[in-house]
């Protein structure tokens, strides 16, 4: 169900022109980064904050680095081919900003040992890749706690792209941090199987709200989950971007992904000749994971315990996974006051003790 | 939410499902419908989805701009029509290649759109009234499944009915027929061949911008870039395995809409069937149902125009 804007692929046929001066490379020749998206940069969620970051790392150095996107991407065969096309085209630093690119990476960054990729929400590193992440879930503790806290029919719905860790986390932490503040709420999830169909997201939160859900999270990358819980008349979360336009209802509150420090710092690193694979992982404390406006849809004192929380996070005085925490089948997971590793937590495949919905396996 | 008290089946509200299912289907029925039309007149336009994202801005801009949903249906209609007599212009005048043209339109009205759609990302659409059917709407189980949609639900199905008619039983359908089997003959009997396709290719053409103004105005409801994602590419299969006959192409776009809906439900409800299996349902379950169908009366695999996809130039 995928396509591809082959409008925006004239940004590649730019770049694969100025291939062909490539020979005459001069020693002063701008630095070429390249972003590949996975849906489109209109989206106003995932793709959009990573050209947030692209455009970020254009004003912080002008000249000297000159920066192409190709979106909308599928995750499959294309990507390796887009990859290809990228590295070919003279790009030295390639950041592939999907989950599922993963294979893709590691195969084109095996042919070209001179550029050198960084690999969005994945775990497979190499000397020329390396992956970062932002701690999603430390956001979704905060907009637990005020779905919780706004639910009258204590139903929350949840609607996940693929049964991948980064969205396990954040189902486990939105629903942990609900059920503290609200025990006598419940999880509906519902897989769309896709990161970005703005009919079938539509559909997913028309039949979430068909089963009295009143509180609507996404982990999906469009804007359409608000338009439908706007017409219902129910509360949402803007997801990856602020989705302001939905302020100050159905939009309560939001996660906003800001990679546009990770990208200068990145990119300061290959000029500056310090580039390294690593393995980078912020959250709130870094200012990688925002908590977008909470609006005056929400009581003052929920807004202020919310914000409690996202400050305790912030400052590292408290982690979303502390135990006691079970698995979803009862055998026990974190022992009282112990926190999940980041091993344990990359790898997460199951849900906690409490969330009804089945996990696809 | 305010549904009703529906009948329930196995937690799921029937009545709130049925419901749902008939706005899911019909951006596709309309799509397949319009271009069953352009086929049965030798046409293959494979610029469906291209067309249906054009109606999509088309509908979407022309509703915000004059706060009016029906100039926004009028505007995608037209919008998804200007592509079809583009692709009518290059193929039917200067004899391009059917299927390299299509794919190029698909590809054209994707990045079209993108542009023109910048500046209404965000943008809210006026909402577009279901009709008052009066009493009919308060009919217990009936009135919220088939009288309390929007006016585009119903012109849907009456185009359905009226296209059957059209085909089977009208002189201009049966013209429309000649020109899409043998478009020699045709022309030997003196019908103008060309102009009959262009006809049908702008019809087809506003119906898939019909849909695609469906999409961005009442299903979503917002303008998002790419957001077809795949309905005209639906719409087109629709068309292929209901054989070029129209009560089999509503059958298969209530299917797949139908389907679509109730695995969605199903995993709102918990129920434990893997969901990569309810995943791939609509597309699996809508493609063995119309094979069956149309292997029953065997005469499916020969069911295309003779003259779908040829070049038709008067000189021979």
């Amino acid at each position: 169900m995928n396509r591809r804007s082959f409008l925006t692929t004239t940004a590649i046929a730019a770049t694969a022109l100025s291939l062909g001066l490539g020979g005459a490379a001069l020693a002063q020749e701008p630095l070429k980064v390249a972003f590949m998206y996975v849906g489109p940069v209109g989206d106003m969620g995932w793709s959009f904050q990573h050209d947030q970051g692209r455009q970020a790392v254009d004003a912080a150095y002008g000249g000297k680095v000159v920066t192409s996107y190709v979106e909308n991407v599928p995750e499959g065969p294309d990507a390796e081919r887009v990859l290809t096309q990228m590295a070919l085209a003279g790009n030295k630093l390639i950041f592939a900003t999907s989950f599922g690119y993963m294979d893709a990476v590691m195969n084109v960054a095996a042919k070209f040992p001179d550029v050198r990729f960084e690999h969005a929400t994945g775990y497979k590193r190499a000397d020329n890749v390396a992956t970062y992440d932002a701690r999603f879930y430390e956001g979704r503790a905060v907009i637990g706690t005020i779905a919780g806290r706004m639910t009258k029919t204590n139903k929350i719905g949840y609607i996940g792209s693929f049964p991948i860790p980064e969205v396990v986390q954040g189902i486990n932490s939105a629903f942990i941090h609900a059920r503290k503040v609200n025990p006598a709420v419940e999880m509906k999830v519902v897989w769309a199987y896709t990161w970005f169909d703005p009919a079938k997201e539509a559909d997913a939160a028309a039949a979430l709200i068909a089963e009295g859900v009143d509180v609507l999270m996404q982990h999906t990358d469009s804007t359409a989950p608000q338009a439908k819980a706007q017409e219902a008349g129910i509360y949402t979360f803007g997801q990856a971007s602020d989705m302001s336009a939905f302020a100050p209802a159905p939009r309560i509150s939001s996660i906003i992904d800001n990679w546009g420090p990770y990208y200068v710092a990145r990119v300061g690193a290959m000029l500056d000749g310090s580039w390294a694979s690593t393995g980078s992982w912020e959250g709130i404390g870094a200012g990688a994971v925002g908590i977008g406006e909470i609006s005056s849809a929400v009581p003052a004192e929920v807004k202020a315990e919310a914000e409690a929380l996202a400050a305790a996070i912030g400052a590292g005085t408290y982690h979303p996974f502390t135990g006691p925490l079970n698995k979803q089948d009862g055998s026990p997971w974190l022992a009282a006051g112990e926190v999940a590793d980041d091993g344990a937590l990359s790898g997460l495949n199951f849900f906690v003790e409490g969330i009804t919905a089945q996990m696809p396996q | 939410m305010g549904m009703g008290a529906g009948m329930m089946l196995g937690g799921i509200d029937l009545v709130a499902l049925a419901a749902m299912l008939m706005v899911a289907s019909t951006p596709i029925l309309l799509a397949a419908t319009g271009e069953l039309i352009a086929e049965k007149a030798g046409v293959l336009n494979l610029g469906v989805e291209g067309m249906m994202i054009m109606g999509a801005i088309g509908g979407f801009a022309g509703a915000v701009l004059t706060g009016s949903p029906a100039v926004g249906f009028v505007a995608g209609a037209i919008s998804g029509a200007l592509m079809a007599l583009l692709f009518g212009f290059l193929t039917q005048v200067l004899l391009s290649n059917q299927v390299a043209t299509g794919l190029a339109l698909t590809l054209f009205g994707l990045g079209l759109s993108a542009l023109i759609g910048k500046g209404f990302e965000g943008v809210r659409p006026p909402a577009t009234g279901k009709l008052d059917l009066g009493a009919l709407g308060d009919l217990p189980v009936l009135g919220p499944i088939l009288f309390r949609h929007d006016w585009v639900v119903y012109f849907s199905l009456g185009l359905v009915v009226a296209v059957w008619l059209f085909l089977h039983l009208s002189r201009s359908g049966l013209i429309l027929r000649a020109v899409g089997e043998n478009h020699e003959a045709a022309h030997a009997l003196g019908y103008r061949v060309v102009a009959v396709r262009m006809g049908a290719l702008a019809f087809g053409g506003a119906l898939a911008g019909l849909g695609g103004a469906y999409l961005s105005l009442v299903r979503v409801p917002q303008w998002t870039e790419g957001m077809t994602t795949g309905a005209g590419w639906i719409a087109l299969a629709i068309v292929v395995f209901g054989s070029w006959r129209v009560e089999r192409v509503l059958l298969g776009a209530y299917l797949f809409g139908g389907v679509t809906v109730l695995q969605l439900r199903l995993q709102a409800a918990g129920y434990a069937i893997p969901v990569q299996l309810l995943s791939m349902a609509p597309y699996v379950i809508t493609i063995v149902a119309l094979v069956i169908i149309s292997a029953r009366h065997r005469h499916g695999a020969q069911a295309a125009p003779a003259a779908l996809g040829r070049i038709f130039h008067a000189s021979r």
